[in-house]
């Protein structure tokens, strides 16, 4: 597995699956600039992968789960590592998970992922594929918690009327890194829907990305975050328009709290020449609940094409809005009640729309616990 | 039977450096419950400022003068206090809150000013009732907080409110601007109900007499530069439909 030569737009312009094609990031590279390299611990100087996350799986009875090794041929195939921790990944896990919902099969009920890591001391690496065979219906779990090092590649391979729903929950110990790419591949008429939703850790890394390969591929990708004094929670999303006729959308939404909670929210999409007829619109939205805390959101649109049905970004990052308090207040709500329903509500127009019950609740309450502190 | 007592009130509104306005410049104003006061003014006489800071905006700060509500002084009180003792204020332009249902703040409202959270089930049949004598299509207790309302909605939703929470004292800014003939009835049979009950005192500001000929107040307020500077009966309404505030403008500049 060589280098992969297309280059991708401005916007990404390397992938590889050698971590060796990658300089060791020193902080000022576009892609690094506000990750604090200091705290990764090493998984971008090649920590070698001494720790471990225990992989366990819940599978619905339709979907087959596999843990397989390195040569496995059905690895890495969507996904061409963007970056040196996620090429450091590829180069270092040593056992793969990979699910696959065969053809026509509509699952009955969410398959669960936990990625559970004992010590977050040393580094650990990990590696899944879920593959979502032609017109099969699926929803998956990926649910990371304990204290970790922990670096991975999530490809998804959605099939040709394929439905692919992902909730990657982020519930991490205070003492966690992750730095995780979860990258989708859509087929023809192809539905995905990625939420994401950063809670617990010390500092965490998701980048969602989305390709498509056909016309008629259907992206959606939430998140939700709550960042707590000392967290760096940052997401970066990459939506790459190269066929006619598909459709993105980006809804984050997170919430700051204490000194020095910090978030990050890059949003690029790219609208190749060949992206015709491509309608896509992304959001970033952050509530900053008190002093201290920072936020850096930054969305991106590269449009090569004037063909498009609809392209376009927004971002806005502020306080509570005091006309909000005063509303409710004048209603005879205390202001603290008043706080919470106006956070619960912002968020819950995204939490909403989990459709797994059970972590839907979990995030209500995690929410809950966090408005508490 | 309530009473809101409003003495040489004078109010500024800062942006928080040195240049603050006074926009009150004495006010004195006596509302019983029972009682429908109209204060009516051209734009920029302080009408509004009169009802925000009666609720406690933080924007306008009082500099003199006193409000009491039963002998209790509002302006120590909170926004929510304020509320809980009994006022009112249906905004002119309720905000919108992204993702919290009608049906879901008004449960909180009325938890938090009755003291006590209603059964689920009476509140839901009593909101009911509430929306369906407002011609509210009921969809609306699911949708977030005046999200998408139209201008005559909004009005109706905060007369809903105002009906579920039977304050002592009903401020009413303009309430009646922007709603086209049958919205305006439908808003002012709202508020001849619960005035009717005789349990609250009203006081509607406005600037058009329109609503006049549907809600009649007993104490018409003229408001010019700040204070008011003629009170009659109703009639004096008609005297301002007639004649329009020109000469009260010059009055309350020159004074």
């Amino acid at each position: 597995m060589g280098l992969e030569t297309k280059p991708l737009s401005t916007l990404h312009e390397r992938s590889s699956y050698d971590v060796a094609d990658f300089p060791v990031p020193t902080g000022r590279e576009e892609e690094w600039r506000f990750t604090p390299l200091r705290r990764l611990r090493d998984l971008h100087k090649g920590a070698e992968g001494l720790g471990k996350a225990l992989v366990e799986v819940e599978a619905a009875p339709e979907v087959k789960v596999e843990r397989v090794g390195r040569d496995d041929p059905r690895l890495g195939r969507a996904y061409v590592p963007g970056d040196r921790v996620s090429a450091q990944a590829y180069a270092a896990f040593t056992e793969a998970t990979v699910l696959t919902v065969p053809k026509e099969a509509v699952a009955s009920r969410p398959t669960v992922l936990r990625i559970n890591g004992e010590d977050a001391g040393s580094a650990a690496y990990g590696h899944t594929t879920v593959i979502v065979e032609p017109f099969a219906q699926a929803t998956v779990v990926l649910a990371h918690r304990g204290s970790a090092t922990y670096a991975d590649n999530v490809e998804f391979v959605v099939g040709d009327g394929a439905k692919l729903s992902v909730i990657s929950l982020q519930d991490w110990e205070d003492d966690s890194v992750h730095l995780s790419h979860q990258h989708a591949r859509l087929g023809r008429d192809a539905s995905f829907t990625g939420f994401v939703v950063s809670l617990g850790g010390d500092l965490v890394r998701i980048a969602p990305s989305v390709a498509y390969d056909a016309p008629g591929g259907d992206a959606e990708l939430y998140g939700v975050y709550f960042v707590d004094a000392g967290q760096h929670l940052e997401h970066r999303l990459l939506v790459d328009h190269a066929v006619p006729h598909c459709r993105s959308r980006v809804d984050y939404r997170g919430a700051l709290q204490g000194q020095d909670a910090h978030a990050v929210w890059i949003g690029d999409v790219i609208i190749r020449a060949e992206g015709e007829g491509t309608d896509t619109y992304e959001l970033n939205r952050n509530l900053v609940l008190t002093d201290g805390t920072r936020v850096d959101s930054v969305p991106n649109l590269e449009i090569l094409t004037g063909e498009v049905v609809g392209a376009g970004h927004a971002s806005a990052s502020g306080r509570l809005d005091d006309e909000h308090l005063f509303y409710l207040q004048a209603r005879g709500i205390p202001r603290d009640e008043a706080r919470r329903m106006v956070v619960r509500g912002y968020l819950g127009q995204l939490v909403d729309r989990i459709e797994v019950d059970e972590v839907r609740e979990k995030v209500r309450a995690a929410i809950e616990a966090e408005l508490d502190r | 039977m309530a009473t809101l007592e409003i003495r040489d009130l004078r109010v500024s509104v800062g942006d928080g450096s040195d240049g603050a306005k006074e926009i009150l410049r004495g006010v004195d104003l006596t509302v019983r419950s029972g009682e429908t006061h109209a204060i009516m003014g051209p734009n920029g006489s302080g009408k509004s400022t009169l009802a925000y800071a009666i609720a406690g905006h933080p924007k306008y700060e009082i500099t003199a003068g006193t409000v009491t509500l039963d002998g209790e002084d509002v302006l120590a009180m909170s926004v929510d206090e304020r509320a809980r003792a009994g006022l009112f204020l249906a905004m002119q332009y309720p905000v919108e809150v992204p993702g919290v249902s009608v049906s879901n703040f008004l449960r909180s409202a009325v938890t938090a000013v009755r003291g006590e959270a209603p059964k689920l089930r009476v509140f839901t049949k009593e909101m009911k009732a509430a929306m369906d004598a407002l011609s509210i299509d009921p969809d609306f207790a699911q949708r977030s907080l005046n999200e998408g309302f139209s201008g005559g909605e909004k009005k109706r939703h905060e007369i809903l409110q105002l009906e579920m929470l039977k304050p002592k004292i009903a401020v009413l800014d303009e309430t009646d601007s922007g709603l086209d003939v049958d919205a305006l009835k439908v808003v002012s049979e709202g508020i001849n109900r619960f005035g009717a009950a005789g349990d609250t005192g009203v006081l509607l500001i406005t600037h058009y007499t329109r609503i006049l000929r549907y809600v009649r107040p007993e104490f018409v307020h003229v408001f010019a530069g700040g204070r008011i500077v003629e009170e009659g009966g109703p009639e004096l309404a008609e005297v301002l439909e007639n004649e329009g505030y020109e000469k009260y403008v010059k009055a309350g500049a020159s004074s």
